[in-house]
């Protein structure tokens, strides 16, 4: 007998009470209920120690390029826009980690945004890329449109694809390991900027 | 003895952490003599209440939530075998592979095999409730396989040679220069002028696990959840090195307890607000990572996905304490315990610690390997009014106390005192013999063997000078005031009985007795 028939016995035999349960509940605050609040998600942005800015499209090269420093190297996905790119930006061709690693900054797009929690999803589209740039670099700059905010956690499962590999960002990386103080930074990028567009 | 094949069976002996090696009352006996742990201790339960307090106080429906958790997780329980074959079909359909593994032995030996197979002597791994349970690290050691933990506070145990004591913060039992001697000691290349500054500290673990991270070609992973409907699967991290383990190598092998998998991926709109908050006291945690099988160019292009029993079809059986599987390892029942607050993890023996442990433990190993557990707990409640998925593990712990099988001495003591309360006469010895032993005894000894193990967690009360027979028999009136009792009712009678122990414990002055009887004495004065 396999395990997985073993296993599957062993789980029919432990329900042989034949339980009835009736559909879960669900009176929460579904998808849809609530109204995008932008100021809210700036407000759990910031509670996170990302750092907002909010700025036109047509900033945020310049916008990079100042947080970065002169002769940064930044990198982007291949499928960021080009209006965006700030001057120098290097773009990911399937680059080893160690060149991925060496980038002063990643600069990409976003899928979703949630408000009433601050977390921005990444669901590896032509614009955010392999899971591997926005990892590895110490700065992650993400570009933002209103659009893609959305009020809660229901509102973000109902517009996500999950056959995509989805990264779920709420701040910098942080510990709270040692006595509980919050300590940003450990093993991810230890910088999140933000870049809310205005237009 | 045969078993039917399919019967459920508990976690085997001789593998895994789900058993101490003392009984709970033993264990808790040290760590309550440890101050630096009862502070530590406090401080991280006292923060993670309050923060985890504010932020559910954000959300208007968290009741709700928490009974579409609950719902939700009843019906995993109760369609469970049609669900895994769900996930295991969705899985193989997007390139992973499945393992079913009975026990704590099949899957070690499982997870082993796999990583020979690469060819990889190390691994790199998420912190993982399952693969702790089933002492994955010992068996991958044993094979010549080095597991590295990249979990900052696992990282901290593993390097001190110690044991988690909580499952949210495994090292909430080490302050930092406690953490600071431990990396000096044990981690290599550390910088000899580290400070214990918390930012220094983490900073030191980050140089030390960069390279590891990107020069491991496999990662082993547990799973906060398992999506049947699509084959996805998620793990919730703060640090980033669960990203790092999930995203960067080869090779990924994720085990996970089968009670973890979810009908629809809608069910994360539920679960994805209940943990972080109930978990961490924050909104959302850091990071979390999703993947659905295998995404060419991006991430593991070998998946494993290994099913473990390990005792849960055992816990799924009992109609009553299946429901200590809707646990999501959250932890908010460990941080509300006054009980896991004073003890600390470790006394528990499993690294299923807290509330939740004395009730998901004993069942997984069978309740007579772990009996102490279901008595650590005062019933106070405040774990199953903490709990996400508000899991009655009060209840749980009553239910779980009467399959404890007594112990032949216990026993026989109760027969004996059933047989001397049955007769009048007996009685009356037994409270003459007890007044003998006040006198052969010092007080506050305790009872001697084999009653010592009811005296050893609880004070012993004087006994009165005077027994109530033994008064009642003096009274020179005894036999009339019997009858006037009888007949004209309560007051005499009552106001005799307060007189009779008020009296007693006040002639004993002198010893510590003397304030709460006192107290009660001032009391009845006043009425």
């Amino acid at each position: 007998m396999s395990s997985r028939d073993l296993i599957l016995g062993r789980v029919r035999a432990a329900l042989r009470d034949a339980p009835v349960v009736p559909e879960a509940p669900r009176d929460y605050r579904p998808a849809g209920t609530n109204r995008v609040d932008l100021e809210m998600l700036v407000d759990r942005l910031v509670d996170y120690k990302a750092e907002v800015y909010r700025v036109t499209s047509a900033e945020v090269a310049a916008t990079v390029s100042g947080l970065v420093g002169a002769g940064g190297a930044v990198l982007v996905p291949p499928g960021l826009p080009e209006e965006w790119r700030p001057e120098g930006a290097f773009a990911d061709e399937n680059l080893p980690p160690d060149r991925i690693a060496a980038a002063d900054a990643v600069l990409t797009a976003a899928a979703v945004a949630v408000a009433e929690t601050g977390t921005i999803v990444l669901d590896a589209s032509p614009d955010q890329g392999r899971r591997i740039i926005t990892l590895l670099p110490d700065v992650h700059v993400i570009v933002l449109r209103p659009a893609q905010v959305v009020a809660s956690v229901p509102d973000a499962i109902a517009r996500l694809d999950p056959t995509r590999p989805l990264t779920w960002i709420s701040g910098p990386s942080a510990t709270s390991d040692i006595e509980l103080n919050r300590v940003e930074g450990v093993h991810g990028p230890r910088h999140l900027h933000v870049l809310l567009l205005t237009d | 003895m045969t078993t039917f094949l399919g019967m459920p069976a508990t976690a085997p002996r001789g593998v895994g952490h789900l058993r101490g090696d003392q009984t709970f009352p033993r264990a808790a006996r040290d760590a309550l003599q440890n101050s630096q742990l009862r502070r530590n201790l406090r401080h991280a339960t006292t923060t993670i209440r309050g923060k985890s307090g504010r932020v559910i106080a954000e959300l208007p429906d968290w009741q709700l939530l928490r009974d579409a958790g609950s719902g939700i997780k009843t019906d995993v329980m109760s369609r469970l075998p049609e669900l895994l074959e769900q996930l295991e079909e969705r899985v193989v359909a997007v390139g992973g592979v499945v393992h079913w593994a009975a026990d704590a032995n099949e899957a070690n030996t499982i997870v082993t095999e796999l990583v020979k197979a690469t060819g990889s002597d190390r691994v790199i791994k998420v912190k993982s409730m399952a693969t702790q349970e089933i002492g994955l690290n010992e068996a991958l050691e044993a094979a010549g396989i080095t597991p590295v933990e990249t979990d900052l506070a696992e990282l901290i145990v593993q390097l001190g040679d110690d044991k988690p004591s909580h499952i949210l913060v495994p090292a909430i039992h080490r302050n930092r220069s406690e953490i600071r001697e431990i990396f000096l000691r044990a981690m290599p290349g550390v910088d000899p002028a580290l400070t214990d500054d918390p930012p220094v500290l983490a900073a030191a673990a980050r140089r030390y696990l960069r390279e590891t991270f990107l020069s491991t070609r496999v990662a082993v992973s547990g799973a906060n959840f398992a999506i049947a409907e699509t084959g996805t699967l998620g793990v919730v991290e703060s640090e980033g090195n669960g990203r790092m383990c999930l995203t960067l190598p080869d090779t990924l092998i994720t085990v996970m307890g089968i009670e973890k998998v979810l009908p629809s991926w809608r069910d994360l709109e539920v679960f994805l607000q209940l943990l972080p908050r109930a978990s961490t006291g924050e909104r959302m945690n850091p990071y979390t990572t999703m993947w659905t099988g295998v995404t060419p160019g991006d991430g593991p292009q070998n998946f494993h996905l290994v099913l473990l029993d390990n005792g849960r079809s055992a816990v799924l059986a009992d109609t009553v304490g299946r429901s200590a599987l809707h646990c999501i390892r959250c932890s908010a029942c460990l941080n509300v315990c006054p009980v896991y607050e004073r003890t600390g993890g470790h006394s528990y023996g499993s690294v299923y610690p807290g509330p939740i442990g004395a009730v998901l433990s004993p069942q997984l190993t069978g309740v007579a390997d772990n009996a102490s557990l279901p008595f650590a707990s005062s019933l106070c409640g405040a774990c199953f009014d903490a709990c996400p998925v508000k899991i009655d593990i009060p209840s749980l712990l009553v239910h779980l106390r009467n399959q404890v099988p007594h112990a032949a001495v216990e026993k026989a003591a109760m027969a004996a005192a059933a047989r001397i309360m049955d007769s009048p006469r007996w009685y009356a010895s037994a409270q003459r013999a007890a007044k003998m032993a006040r006198i052969a005894g010092r007080r506050g000894r305790g009872l001697p063997p084999p009653l010592s193990g009811w005296t050893a967690g609880r004070d012993l009360p004087e006994f009165p000078k005077q027994t109530f027979r033994d008064w009642w028999a003096q009274r020179t009136d005894a036999p009339a005031a019997t009858r006037a009792s009888g007949s004209s009712g309560g007051p005499s009678g009552s106001s005799g009985g307060a007189a009779a122990a008020s009296g007693g414990p006040s002639a004993g002055s002198g010893d510590r007795s003397e304030a709460p009887d006192g107290t009660r004495s001032e009391r009845e004065d006043g009425r």
